[in-house]
């Protein structure tokens, strides 16, 4: 097995999975439970200013997009940072901290946009022992509307602004935790990195309805007679993740500043793909609401193996490993031509890629094979778009096939050829 | 009807109340456990909603499948059924009886991958309970034609005519010579299948449609006669089933002990209380089809000590699904294949046994299996009508009819189990009914212009 230590920005712990900043991570109880189960590092519910905690509703604080089955694909919640009082917060973090020594304990703030505000929980923070702290600029609801998390995480000046400040108040390591619920996600994440910040960590949760209560015509889920829009996340959100880590881990500006990855992470194989496109360790929420902490075993064995058979030895050689094969569209070798070919013996003949495509694509599946149903690909007529791949029920039954340098491809008449030639480069671009 | 029991000289008499009316309950009990709207919806979720779906292709009255399931799983239980009963007014029955296993389900590509076909008939009869349950309606009747068709016979052949006829506006007799509707949904359908009254309330949704009057306890050829109904009415529409079983012909079939299934089976749908049916303890059922698996597990439920199904050609040959046969053996039913009745051994006017040869080895060598109760279903002819000086064209003693259902006789359409060729299932009678409707009403509608 190998061993999966890791280090995030000068932060120790045996293994690169954390929980995020969220109700898992909300008391010592809960983190107490986590560390036995062997979790990495937590990071603690977010605190606020000193003072009355804030409250939260007593209704519905989740609602869930589930599949037919019952699996739950997205979670919504409405809840705030923490309601507990700062003080009992900050008395657990030190005993958590004393009896977890090898584990990270990072602590997520969010206080009013004023300096001072800073500067006096920073202090208190400091004097826990915690390793460093997380800037939650991304909660998307109850706070935002106050001025604070997404509030702020949406304007970059104000992101450099405060990540400043705690570089120049304390010494502990600064996370800014980005909200996805803005058009370009660098913007923030460059003011981030403009700030000082140690790290940026994302996704926070998207801006989100999770739907309407047809028989009551009412917004759903509803405190009494209303709703709220809440934060989304979960297993549907983690297509959304990838794609703005991959977009961070890539942008030049950004200069290769920590990435820890959060969204929809639910397994190993998650975790390590967010770990290829640039995370340096991952945090998990909404599986562990689903499962319980427990599954951090199968995450740790899962990718212990895995790293094993790809011949690595530590986490690092995975981190960022996949990022240089993200690239924009107008790169791409528009000389690659692929065709879908199905594989008659595992074919169910249940006739969804044929209707997929003759209704849809390029009514290129026809339905019969030696005059009995059976479905067959017109390669004179495939574009190769995958569309049939992804509707077929059977998994690998239809596959693209890479044509090869110098055959024909039967659609356009011409030979593949082996030069590439994107988009800019192509007679029909006029624009460039 | 055969008498169940002879009295007479002494014989023996099969006994009946061998069980607890607790073990009656459970044994004709409904013997599928329906889905729940939760289960239902997960099974549906795992239709993939084929294109020109096989399952549909291989239902005899071409129900969409994949559209109906699809409602479900958007738990749009009523649209659903809209779907089923809009191509198979009996899809309530059909989902109960219909063997799917070599109908749409044996078709569903889902066989292919994992073995485990979409569960159609109990999704089926999820929807259907479903919208009758809420009182749904579905169907109007058009602007009224006039026009007025008899229909002989009100099993499904008959009553699929009918309410396809009315929904067309025109005004439908049913002659039938039973006192209750449904054919053998009523009377000859295994009980277990057909639990809770089934036929009947089924037949009340159909009827609800209107335009329809029933004649009850009217026997065409007999009660009213083929002439008068010919006089009386625009078209007629013969669904009269089989009502013969045939004979072994072996000396004795006349003894006490020795029934036709289906009568007894007529008798057990109707009886108020199972204990009253005789139940012979050494039982032998000859034949290999539906009816001979029915009378074989109904007989063996209402306490037969022994029942043995004899079938005079092997496993593969039998009309029953395997499906059907392994149903019978576990339900301690024997089965003996390659065994030809060649005589039955009577004593004082009473069964006490069949003796069996062994069709599939040379030679003369027979042996004898104990019989207190002979049942014989080798299957049905049809009863001949008086028709008076109307001949039609058969085959095998059943009416030939086109691909429209007409028979040889101009404004005479027929369908169901009585037809040559018909495959002796409910669903298939539904689609003859249906298909002979709307022949009946092109024919009528043109014949005005
Ligand atoms: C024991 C048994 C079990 C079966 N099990 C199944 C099963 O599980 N699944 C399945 O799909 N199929 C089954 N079948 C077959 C199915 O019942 C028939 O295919 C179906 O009932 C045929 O419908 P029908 O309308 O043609 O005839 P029937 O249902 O026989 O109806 C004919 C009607 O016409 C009436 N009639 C006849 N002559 C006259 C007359 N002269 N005047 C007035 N009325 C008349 C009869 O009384 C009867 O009501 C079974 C059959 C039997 C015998
Ligand atoms: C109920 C709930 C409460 C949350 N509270 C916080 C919070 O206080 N601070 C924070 O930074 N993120 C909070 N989050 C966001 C999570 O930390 C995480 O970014 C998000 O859920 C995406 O990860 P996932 O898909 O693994 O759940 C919360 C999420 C949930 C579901
Ligand atoms: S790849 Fe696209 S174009 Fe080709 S067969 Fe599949 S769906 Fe049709
Ligand atoms: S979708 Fe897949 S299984 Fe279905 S017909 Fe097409 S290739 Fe076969
Ligand atoms: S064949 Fe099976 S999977 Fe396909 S539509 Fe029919 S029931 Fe659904």
């Amino acid at each position: 097995m190998i061993d999966l230590k890791s280090n995030f920005i000068g932060i120790e712990t045996p293994n690169p999975f954390w929980l995020a900043s969220a109700p898992p991570t909300d008391k010592a109880y809960n983190v107490n439970r986590a560390f036995e189960a062997g979790w990495g590092g937590v990071m603690w519910k977010t605190l606020g200013e000193a003072g009355l905690p804030l409250v939260n509703v007593s209704g519905p604080r989740y609602g869930a997009w589930h599949g037919k089955d019952r699996t739950l694909m997205g979670l919504n919640n409405i809840e705030l940072i923490t309601d507990r009082d700062l003080e009992i917060n900050l008395a657990e973090i030190i005993q958590v901290k004393k009896d977890w020594p090898d584990r990270g304990v990072v602590v997520s703030l969010m206080v009013p946009c004023e300096e001072q505000a800073w500067i006096d929980i920073l202090r208190r923070v400091e004097d826990t022992g915690a390793d460093g702290i997380e800037l939650n600029f991304g909660c998307p609801h109850g706070m935002s509307e106050r001025g604070m998390g997404a509030a702020v995480g949406q304007v970059p000046e104000y992101v450099e602004m405060v990540a400043a400040w705690c570089k120049q108040y304390s010494d502990l390591p600064t996370i800014v935790k980005l909200t996805p619920n803005i058009t370009d996600i660098r913007t923030s994440a460059r003011g981030a990195v403009r700030g000082g910040a140690d790290a940026v960590s994302l996704i926070n949760t998207i801006n989100s309805v999770m739907g309407v209560d047809l028989n009551q015509l009412r917004m759903s889920p509803s405190v009494g007679q209303q709703g709220s829009h809440g934060g989304y996340c979960g297993p549907a959100v983690k297509p959304i993740a990838l794609h703005m880590l991959s977009e961070i881990a890539r942008d030049v500006e950004c200069n290769d500043i920590p990435i820890s990855g959060i969204g929809g992470i639910t397994d190993w194989r998650d975790a390590a793909e967010f770990m290829a496109l640039g995370a340096s360790n991952v945090q998990v929420c909404t599986a562990v609401m689903t499962y319980g902490f427990r599954i951090v075993e199968d995450m740790i064995d899962g990718l212990s193996r895995y790293l094993a058979d790809q011949g690595m030895t530590s986490v690092d050689q995975l981190i960022g490993a996949a990022v240089p094969t993200v690239t924009s569209w107008n790169k791409l070798d528009l000389n690659y031509v692929a065709k879908a070919q199905i594989d008659q013996d595992s074919c169910i003949k249940c006739g969804r890629c044929h209707i997929a495509c003759e209704d849809t694509s390029h009514q290129a599946i026809s339905t019969e094979i030696n005059g009995e149903r059976g479905f067959q690909v017109k390669d004179e007529d495939c574009v190769g778009c995958n569309l049939c791949v992804v509707v077929c029920p059977v998994e690998n039954c239809i596959t693209l096939r890479e044509l090869d340098t110098g055959e024909v491809d039967s659609r356009t008449g011409e030979l593949v050829s082996a030069n590439y030639q994107n988009w800019t480069q192509h007679p029909n671009n006029s624009v460039g | 009807m055969t008498a169940l029991t002879s009295n007479s000289a002494g014989q023996s008499v099969p006994a009946g109340h061998r069980l607890s009316e607790a073990d009656y309950q459970t044994n004709f009990s409904d013997i599928h456990t329906p889905l729940d709207a939760r289960s239902a919806v997960v099974e549906a979720d795992r239709c993939y909603y084929c294109y020109g779906a096989p399952c549909q292709t291989a239902c005899p009255t071409d129900i969409d499948v994949p559209s109906f399931i699809r409602m479900i799983s958007e738990k749009n239980e009523v649209g659903a059924a809209g779907k089923i009963l809009s191509e198979n007014i009996m899809g309530g029955t059909c989902a109960r009886a219909c063997p799917v296993e070599t109908l749409c389900e044996d078709a569903c590509v889902r066989n292919t991958e994992d073995d485990r076909p979409i569960q159609i008939g109990l999704l089926q009869r999820f929807a259907t309970d479903r919208a009758s349950e809420l009182g749904a309606k579905f169907f109007t009747r058009k602007a009224a034609t006039g026009y007025s068709v008899a229909v002989v016979g009100a099993g499904p052949a008959g009553l699929s005519c009918a309410h396809r006829l009315a929904t067309l506006g025109h005004d439908v007799v049913i002659y039938e010579a039973q006192e209750k509707s449904g054919g053998l949904n009523e009377y000859g359908l295994a009980a277990y299948k057909m639990a809770g009254d089934y036929a009947q309330k089924e037949v009340e949704n159909i009827l609800s449609i209107g335009g329809i009057s029933i004649k009850h306890g009217t026997k065409v050829g007999k009660d009213v006669s083929f002439a008068e109904l010919q006089t009386n009415h625009d078209a007629v529409f013969m669904g009269v089933g089989l009502g013969t079983s045939k004979d072994i012909q072996l000396d004795g079939e006349d003894a006490s002990g020795v029934l036709n299934a289906v009568d007894y089976i007529h008798q057990l749908r109707q009886a108020k209380d199972l204990g009253q049916l005789p139940v012979g303890q050494d039982v032998v059922v000859i034949g290999g089809g539906m009816t001979a698996i029915d009378i074989a597990i109904q007989i063996k439920r209402l306490g037969a000590a022994n029942v043995t199904m004899a079938y005079r050609r092997g496993k593969e040959h039998m009309n029953a699904s395997i499906e059907e046969q392994e149903f019978a053996l576990n339900e301690g039913v024997h089965i003996a294949h390659w065994a030809k009745p060649v005589s039955l051994q009577i004593e004082q006017g009473t069964i006490t046994g069949v003796e069996f040869k062994k069709a599939n080895v040379e030679g003369n060598e027979t042996y004898i299996t104990p019989t207190d109760m002979l049942f014989k279903a080798i299957g049905q002819s049809l009863t001949p009508i008086n028709m008076g000086t109307t001949e039609f064209v058969k085959t095998s003693g059943k009416y030939d009819v086109d691909n429209e259902l007409r028979t040889s006789q101009l404004g005479i359409w027929a369908g169901g189990d009585c037809v040559s060729g018909s495959d002796d299932l409910a669903v298939s009678a539904v689609q003859d009914g249906k298909l002979a409707a709307l022949s009946i009403h092109k024919t009528l509608t043109q014949s005005q212009a």
